[in-house]
């Protein structure tokens, strides 16, 4: 990685922008994609400075073509990546689960639009929360997090990078038009200071080399690149640890066991949560992504007013930290959470506590402001235990 | 201390750069918070624009303007879609060329883009009432704004536009001493 390429310094950038900077700081030298609003300025940006800094930019005929030159491109060894919103999301479902069945590692870049179908182009939105854990069929475990701020969009760029290599994944960062087009101050660090997480490399004899065996407890296989004369095959179908067809239950049960595994058995590395005001706290408010910037004025205001709440951000939306929801459970009364969708993260918060859980939800277009989540907020204060969706 | 600045014309009049520049005064010449954010319609000129603008002293949770401490309105539709989402004592400033305000009303008014005609470019009547904006105002320094014009706008229309932020700011002085 060349540090020159880092532009170190203080920006007034909009999130969008942080996130093609993160990308470049991270490595990351080929872009392939469909520009579609708003995740468009992203692939703007990597359209000017890819060539300056010897990477690539493709645009391509559509989504499923951009998600099949990134996969290429990361076999071959970039760190490689693609943004989408909305429709372009879905169109890229198929070939998500490729990379996820094939553990070749790339970021897709999510900046929610209103949905669904073409929907509100230009509005914000978080209802692909649940595509992103299931969109693609089958079983495979999936990192997605999502940003609260330009900064963090920039900082999670990079560390999204690094799950996907360290863990040999697709990882989705779910942004929204708020925060893709919000204009803050970002501070991008030097070239020192950028957490790198290299790639798990083969060593020992290419003749024995296995690209599909998983020989380290953390289940990932090393990753030889295409051209550097491992043998290699890769392919949809169910493998085996040469990676190539086995139309066994056996051979498949292992896999994709070892699809989900992989994910599940290192939450430390992957979880990422925030939390405000937990002391003492009786209900606690859940939300991510823009809408938690409202939560968390709702929280601060809920507390001004003596009410015993607190707050918890996800960073990592999947895997979902269900642990920490469950630690909480012990000490609180209800839960609200806030998402700009109809109810769909409400559900992993229900599976896992007993407590009720107040929805505030908005279908999109318009960013969830804080006083919705400040009525649901007094509403359970007042009623104690009872509630609604 | 938090203030909601908004900016109101319709595109190509530069209402989106004008705001980008004072939040880049704030946020990286005045270390205050800063939060932009940025409305448009689909046309690329003509349609109604606007840039919402929150400084404050400590960190900023939601980032959009509810009400308005301060409206800048560059045309007809950006003043009467956005005057009623300001406070009651807000400061409201109109280019009066081209902005007949509510006769209850009392704004401010320069002749921004016959200020910026007389520069010889009516495109940068966006900085023209910006440098107006910055002389009334107790919040933004000169100097920041300066600065975020110098790093932000291409070379060749750096001094066409310091000139714009200078006349802005000078009309607003010139007022000052003839009420």
């Amino acid at each position: 990685m060349t540090s020159s390429h880092i532009l170190t310094g203080r920006y007034f950038m909009n999130g969008d922008h942080a996130c093609a900077e993160g990308a470049i700081a991270a490595g990351c030298r080929f872009f392939g994609g469909y520009p579609i609003t708003p995740s468009t300025e992203i692939a703007e940006h990597l359209s000017s400075r890819m060539p300056q800094i010897g990477g690539v930019y493709i645009q391509m005929e559509d989504e499923m073509g951009s998600m099949a030159t990134v996969l290429g491109a990361s076999a071959a060894g970039a760190r490689a990546m693609t943004a989408t919103s909305g429709p372009g999301f879905s169109l890229m479902m198929e070939n998500i689960g490729l990379a996820a069945m094939m553990e070749i590692p790339c970021l897709v870049v999510n900046v929610q639009r209103g949905s669904p179908s073409t929907g509100l182009p230009t509005l914000p939105g978080q209802a692909d929360v649940m595509q992103a854990r299931w969109g693609s069929h089958g079983d495979y475990g999936v990192v997605a997090y999502a940003p609260w701020s330009p900064q963090e969009f920039f900082d999670l760029t990079v560390h999204s990078f690094n799950v996907a290599d360290r863990y040999r994944i697709p990882v989705l960062l779910l942004a929204d038009e708020v925060v893709g087009h919000m204009v803050e101050r970002v501070e991008i660090p030097e070239a020192d200071k950028i957490p790198h997480w290299g790639r798990k490399r083969p060593i020992g004899s290419k003749k024995e080399f296995k690209p599909f065996e998983a020989i380290d407890d953390d289940l990932v296989p090393p990753l030889a690149h295409a051209g550097e004369g491992y043998r290699l095959h890769f392919t949809g179908l169910t493998h085996d640890e040469r990676g190539y067809p086995d139309m066994s239950a056996d051979t498949h049960q292992v896999l994709v066991s070892r699809l989900v595994e992989k994910i599940n058995r290192n939450p430390k590395d992957l979880i990422r949560t925030e939390t405000f005001h937990l002391e003492g706290a009786r209900i606690v408010v859940i939300a991510f992504g823009s809408t938690a910037r409202s939560a968390r004025r709702a929280v601060r205001v809920a507390r001004e007013r003596g009410l015993p709440v607190g707050f918890l951000r996800l960073i990592s939306i999947w895997p979902f930290p269900e642990q920490l929801i469950r630690e909480l459970a012990q000490d609180v009364d209800a839960f609200v959470m806030a998402e700009m969708n109809l109810g769909q993260m409400i559900r992993e918060v229900e599976r896992h506590v007993e407590q009720p859980v107040l929805g505030v939800n908005h279908a999109g277009g318009a960013m969830l402001a804080p006083e919705p989540i400040l009525e649901a907020i007094e509403k359970v204060a007042n009623n104690g235990s009872t509630s609604s969706r | 201390m938090r203030q909601e600045i908004r900016i109101s014309g319709f595109g190509g009049q530069g209402v989106i750069l004008a705001g980008f520049l004072l939040g880049k005064a704030f946020s990286l010449y005045q270390d205050l918070e800063t939060v932009m954010t940025q409305a448009y319609g689909p046309e690329a000129r003509g349609g109604a624009s606007s840039s919402s603008i929150v400084v404050a002293d400590y960190p900023i949770a939601y980032p959009f303007v509810q009400k308005a401490d301060v409206l800048i309105a560059l045309s007809q539709e950006g003043y009467t879609r956005y005057r009623g989402e300001t406070k009651p004592e807000a400061t409201i400033i109109i280019d009066e060329g081209l902005v007949t305000p509510k006769p209850e009303d009392q704004p401010l008014r320069i002749p921004a883009t016959k200020l910026a005609e007389g520069l010889g470019r009516r495109i940068v009547a966006n900085v023209v009432i910006l440098g107006y904006f910055c002389a009334i105002s107790d919040i933004v320094s000169r100097e920041a704004v300066e600065e975020a014009i110098r790093t932000s706008v291409k070379p060749k229309t750096l001094s066409l536009n310091l000139e714009a932020f200078e006349a802005g700011f000078a009309y607003a002085k010139i007022e000052e001493r003839n009420s």
